[in-house]
């Protein structure tokens, strides 16, 4: 995965005639200083950041953080005052007309807080409407506009209007407007923001969904701390146009990179964010198939437990033992653990959020087993860690620890 | 304190006019005469109750039963009145200039609603232009057209332009923010931007200036019947000279009649417009 936009040193100042301010905030000045001094206001103060390809990075800030102003240096719809874009290398400030259109057209597409679907139109011809411009045949646009109307649930609503949608379809024709245009790179500008919180969750999971099958970059900005987790490989923290932290939600919620970062996250369900694989210990002892059930009583004896993991040469999981059934087959001469059944635990896999595995561990009495992509064994859960896992949570951002990924 | 010479200024400015293109003028004014005298001669070749089908038509496409009776009955009652030529007359004028109006305003709308400098610049003439008295426009021109149709046109059109630009020019202003970035951020071409999303989301405001640029020339062409227009307006006018108070209100009602029905069939085409978007 490559660097899909890289912006450097990105600054944005409203007002006629920003070099003044350019210079002042060269010399250092603040924000404030600068709109005493000048009456210009610093949008964005400074920015750099990375977004991968194929990654959802969120951009996350209170309203006036200069969130939405970053998205639109993105693809100009506001003009940057300095700094450097590059979009798969090419640097977009120096775009031309034309050149710029072209850019917009076959790498952007971008999604509106209020939908802004075309009134006039239906829901058809709002979602052609890039291709449209493009100059691409109606017969060609339309059938790829039907197919994606499918994919995002509109099926048999092609030709009603705007008017006659719920708000959880407004957006979804804002959304299949975007794929429509087959852009490698979607804006969505707080695009699920004026939902209510049942469809909000609703769409994000449809994002979700959507993003695992055609794996675009993504640039979302929001300002709902629970949704910048849900939907961000990395998050971007944002206060009064300047970047505060970036980082995994794990990152974030773990290091808060200061105060105004750890009030956010303070509020936070822990067991939202971190997955099993977070809480996970690491899984000793272990015993294989080869070995019998005297090594396995005695490994218990000397670890203190009353059950233990079985593997293969392959770490693959086979199954629990627990010490009565070691008993149990000792006495009935048993030599192999390869001979006997063995008892079935929980396994979750280690991105399950921690949150669906507490149910899990509340019906069963043997720990829980966690395993990766190849189904091999990397850790165990007991109660313990979990309970330890969200107690850490309301200690840790009680005293916020300056650190993690700073300004990248 | 001298008098400041502005009633010299432009008397010398429209004698300017006139003397070094008054040949053109003339022969401006003759052609289009010419034109306009022939639309109304169609016009009264068609036979009186096919036209009162065609506006029935109209009616029913518009508003529906309610505007289509009252259509029908209102022009019955004008043929009826014996005034029918008179209203023919009125109408084609009134048409004419409302035509003119909507085509040189619409592009200028258009331009003042995206040009911030351009709406800067237009305003003021455009308040000049509603609130100077309409009879003042009359005498520019009489002197540059001469008696008949062609300066009542002229006048006509000069007072009846404003609105079809200012709410042109509102309706551009009023689209959307978001709207006009979905235009800008799809890669539309500013031809596109205009033709896809500005004027078909600013159109309702668009047809109310329409609307509005049609009833001021009504309300003009009977006053330039002064100078020669003709059709209703001058029915008034000889009825106020001779003191024929009976006659003076027949032409009158006339008026009112158009009025009604012009205004009722402009708001009503520009609503069936607007439903259609959004059923």
């Amino acid at each position: 995965m490559g660097n899909k936009i890289v912006v450097t040193n990105l600054i944005k100042i409203f007002g006629a005639h920003p070099q003044k301010a350019l210079t002042l905030l060269q010399e250092g000045k603040s924000k404030s200083e600068i709109l005493k001094e000048t009456g210009l206001t610093v949008g964005i103060n400074n920015i750099s950041f990375t977004v991968q390809e194929g990654e959802i990075f969120v951009i996350m800030g209170l309203s006036g953080s200069g969130k939405s102003t970053i998205l639109r240096c993105l693809n100009r719809l506001i003009e940057p005052s300095a700094g450097e874009i590059l979009v798969d290398g090419q640097d977009i400030i120096k775009l031309k007309n034309k050149e710029l259109r072209k850019f917009r057209q076959e790498k952007t597409a971008m999604v509106f807080q209020q939908f802004a679907l075309l009134p006039h139109r239906t829901v058809l011809d709002n979602t052609v409407y890039g291709l449209e411009v493009q100059g691409v045949g109606k017969k060609e646009r339309e059938e790829k506009a039907y197919k994606i109307l499918e994919m995002v649930g509109l099926k048999g609503w092609e030709k009603k209007y705007p008017s006659q949608l719920s708000g959880g379809m407004k957006q979804r024709v804002g959304l299949a407007r975007a794929l429509t245009n087959d852009a490698d790179i979607l804006l969505m500008d707080e695009a699920f923001s004026a939902l209510d919180p049942l469809i909000r969750e609703e769409m994000q999971d449809e994002l979700l969904s959507l993003q695992q099958k055609m794996n675009k970059t993504i640039v979302f900005i929001t300002h709902d701390l629970n949704e910048a987790l849900k939907l961000g490989d990395r998050i971007a923290f944002l206060r009064d146009g300047a970047l505060v932290q970036i980082g995994t939600p794990e990152e974030i919620t773990n290091n808060p990179a200061d105060d105004y970062v750890a009030k956010f996250v303070r509020g936070v369900d822990r067991s939202k964010i971190l997955t099993a694989g977070d809480v996970m210990k690491k899984p000793q002892p272990l015993i294989t198939l080869r070995d019998g059930p005297s090594v396995a009583l005695r490994i218990m004896k000397e670890h203190g437990i009353s059950s233990v993991f079985v593997v293969d040469r392959e770490r693959h999981l086979k199954g629990i033992i627990t010490a009565d059934m070691a008993v149990e087959a000792r006495n009935a001469g048993i030599q192999s653990l390869a001979d006997m059944k063995l008892e079935e635990g929980p396994i979750v896999s280690e991105d399950t959020p921690l949150f669906n595995t507490l149910s899990i561990m509340a019906e069963s009495k043997m720990p829980m087993a966690v395993i990766n992509a190849e189904e091999k064994l990397t850790g165990i859960i007991v109660r313990g860690s979990i309970l330890a896992a969200l107690a850490a949570g309301s200690t840790n951002s009680g005293s916020a620890v300056q650190g993690g990924e700073n300004n990248a | 304190m001298p008098k400041f010479p502005l009633a010299a200024i432009i008397d010398q400015i429209v004698k300017w006019l006139v003397e070094n293109f008054g040949v053109v003028l003339d022969a401006f004014s003759e052609s289009c005469g010419e034109i306009i005298k022939g639309f109304e001669k169609y016009l009264n070749i068609v036979p009186w109750w096919l036209l009162i089908l065609f506006f029935a038509v109209l009616a029913w496409k518009a508003g529906g039963w309610k505007l289509t009776v009252g259509t029908v009955l209102g022009l019955f009652f004008i043929y009826n009145l014996k005034l029918w030529p008179a209203f023919l007359s009125t109408l084609v004028l009134v048409l004419l200039s409302a035509l003119v109006s909507i085509v040189i305003g619409i592009p200028l709308g258009i331009i003042a609603g995206r040009s911030d400098r351009f709406h800067w610049f237009i305003t003021p003439i455009l308040d000049f232009m509603q609130t100077m008295p309409s009879f003042v426009y009359l005498i520019p021109a009489l002197l540059l057209f001469g008696i008949g149709k062609v300066p009542a046109v002229f006048a006509t059109v000069i007072f009846a332009m404003p609105p079809v630009i200012r709410l042109t020019d509102l309706g551009i202003r009023q689209v959307p923010v978001d709207l006009v970035e979905v235009g800008t951020a799809f890669g539309s071409t500013p031809w596109q931007l205009l033709w896809k999303i500005q004027l078909p989301v600013a159109l309702p405001t668009l047809m109310a200036g329409i609307n509005q640029t049609m009833m001021l020339s009504l309300s003009m062409v009977v006053i330039a019947s002064m100078i020669g227009a003709g059709g209703l307006g001058a029915g008034v006018l000889e009825a106020i000279g001779q003191l024929k108070i009976g006659m003076g209100f027949e032409y009158g009602v006339a008026v009112v009649i158009m009025a009604i029905i012009l205004d009722r069939l402009s708001q009503g085409i520009g609503r069936s417009l607007r439903t259609e978007d959004r059923k």
